[in-house]
């Protein structure tokens, strides 16, 4: 060990314990502080060097947008989100939906699947039967919690009749109580109304 | 005597204003340093000003808060202590001076609330006396983290005060005068009619001692851990409401006694170069001539400009350096910087006597 005094306390232990060579410990050189590093006040104001680097260059960008020019350099890296959102992963998984028939009823045939496999048990669905013979149920009744919800898209997975997606692309969920929390069918058909909203 | 009420209500309603207005500028400057954008939500009309009504908002949210008191703490302590702390730290503002004099109505009006010979000694003597408003804080709170708080902000203040003191013999002795307003005008003289004597030049590592010394005294970073709101409990914890809020304009407050000192002492007060009572004189023979209330007015903005400029350096500082460590902040204060103002004493008196012997 060349480099014996630059090895850190720990480091050192580990080595006369083991007497000698050892592997699987990784040595880390550690570099000596040099006086005028010691002193600090040098160093401190390298430190604010790079902070007022910043700040005159964001200064400067800022006030560059205030009177109309660099528009294509930003300068905050933050994403003022009401107004302006970032793009989702399409396959995000956002606020439910039920898909459709063409004629505008809900595929969902309330086989209880996704009520079954649901572990927050967020969903509850009351079946009922449907006027059309070649379809055995029809979900009268389909809410679900989005207090209680984890967002894991079993429901989704489940499904066979590709009824229930996870698609929206609506993240802001919050409401004022525990009841408003509660998505009916009406809204879960209709994605983009909200009651509550 | 009317004179002297309107300027003792400009000084304090321009050091509260500031010390208010620094809110809103640590929030935007930090922001601005780390590539963010910062508040920006309160607006008025839909006003929004880049931010600037959110001191207002903060001032209306603490004063609408609960104000709440320990169950077994002392009462009449607990209610006293913040407003110890913004009292010392106001009535310190009047031995600065903002500026020459003034000509009124034929009568010449100094631009300095109170025209005292010991100016230092009395700005010493009340920023010592904050002091009381940080241990009652901890003391009357009936909690231990906030007791300890209190006796770790005592501590730190109490050992850096006499650094902060000792740091600025070396100005005393080479100007000769406690007075705030000679030693402003002592710094209105030149070398060689080019460099002005102001205390920066005069006394480089003084400056140096006395503005790290500064920043411990009003508490902030890198020297906060009194304080340490997100990550250790300070002496305040158990305060709420506007109490709160009279701790935190304290804090802003001491900021700008610090920019006002630094200022005064060490960057010329109120003067700028080339400017005497009756306009420019520039060394390179140019004469510009300004009535006395123009140079008067001009003093005070100089003055007023140097204390931004030192709220800026202060707050840059408070948002580059890490925290000082409780055992590090000790070693600093006691063992390095103490003798170091001890030997700029000793080194200052060596130089002075030898220009004197040898020199003149």
């Amino acid at each position: 060990m060349e480099n014996d005094a630059a090895i850190g306390a720990y480091e050192y232990t580990c080595y006369r314990i083991n007497n000698g060579f050892v592997k699987g410990i990784h040595l880390v050189n550690r570099k000596e502080l040099t006086f005028l590093e010691r002193i600090y006040i040098f160093e401190a104001f390298k430190g604010i060097l790079i902070t007022s680097t910043h700040f005159f260059k964001n200064i400067f960008l800022h006030t560059a947008h205030l009177l109309g020019f660099l528009k294509g350099q930003s300068a905050a890296v933050t994403i003022q989100y009401p107004d302006e959102k970032r793009e989702y992963a399409p396959r995000l998984r956002t606020r439910h939906r039920l898909v459709q028939r063409e004629d505008g009823s809900p595929r969902c045939v309330a086989c209880m699947l996704c009520e079954t496999v649901c572990p927050a048990k967020c969903i509850y669905i009351i079946a009922g039967e449907d006027p059309d013979p070649n379809i055995e149920k029809v979900a009268k009744k389909f809410d679900i919690d989005l207090g209680k919800c984890v967002y894991c898209g079993f429901c989704v997975e489940v499904c066979p009749e590709d009824a229930i997606r996870m698609d929206t692309q609506i993240m802001d969920i919050a409401a004022y109580s525990r009841e408003e929390m509660l998505l009916d069918m009406d809204e879960l058909l209709h994605p983009g109304s909200r009651k509550n909203g | 005597m009317l004179v002297k009420i309107v300027l003792t209500l400009i000084v304090i309603m321009g050091a509260l204003n500031l010390a208010g207005f620094l809110t809103w500028v640590e929030r935007k400057q930090s922001a601005v340093i780390q590539d963010r954008i910062g508040a920006n939500r309160a607006r008025i009309f839909g006003l929004r000003l880049l931010g600037l009504f959110h001191p207002l908002a903060d001032m209306i949210k603490l004063i609408m808060k609960e104000d709440f008191t320990p169950r077994l703490g002392h009462k009449t302590l607990h209610m006293l202590a913040p407003f110890i702390s913004v009292f010392f730290a106001l009535i310190a503002f009047a031995a600065i001076p903002i500026g020459d004099h003034l000509m009124l109505w034929g009568h010449p009006v100094s631009l300095q609330v109170s025209n005292m010979n010991v100016g230092l000694l009395y700005i010493f003597a009340v920023m010592s006396m904050g002091v009381y408003g940080v241990f009652l804080a901890g003391f009357s709170s009936n909690n231990n983290y906030s007791f300890l708080g209190g006796l770790r902000a005592s501590s730190q203040m109490i050992s850096y005060e006499i650094t902060m003191g000792v740091s600025l013999i070396g100005i005393i002795m080479i100007y000769g005068s406690l007075n705030l307003q000679d030693l402003v005008q002592a710094q209105g003289h030149y070398w060689l009619s080019w460099i002005p004597q102001w205390g920066i030049f005069v006394q480089p590592v003084g400056f140096l001692l006395f503005m790290t010394a500064a920043m411990a005294e009003t508490k902030r970073a890198p020297f906060d851990l009194p304080e340490g709101e997100s990550e250790i409990i300070g002496y305040f914890v158990e305060y709420s409401g506007m109490k709160f809020g009279m701790f935190m304009l304290s804090d802003f407050l001491e900021t700008v006694l610090a920019a006002a000192l630094l200022a005064t002492l060490f960057f010329g007060g109120w003067q700028i170069p080339y400017l005497f009572s009756d306009g420019f004189h520039f060394p390179w023979g140019g004469v510009w001539l300004i009535p006395q209330t123009g140079v008067a007015l001009l003093g005070v903005l100089s003055f007023s400009l140097k204390i931004i400029f030192f709220c800026w350096f202060l707050m840059m500082v408070r948002w580059t350096l890490p925290r000082f460590r409780y055992d590090q902040l000790m070693r600093l204060g006691w063992k390095m910087m103490l003798p170091l103002a001890l030997m700029n004493i000793l080194v200052t008196g060596l130089i002075m006597v030898l220009l004197k012997e040898f020199i003149l």
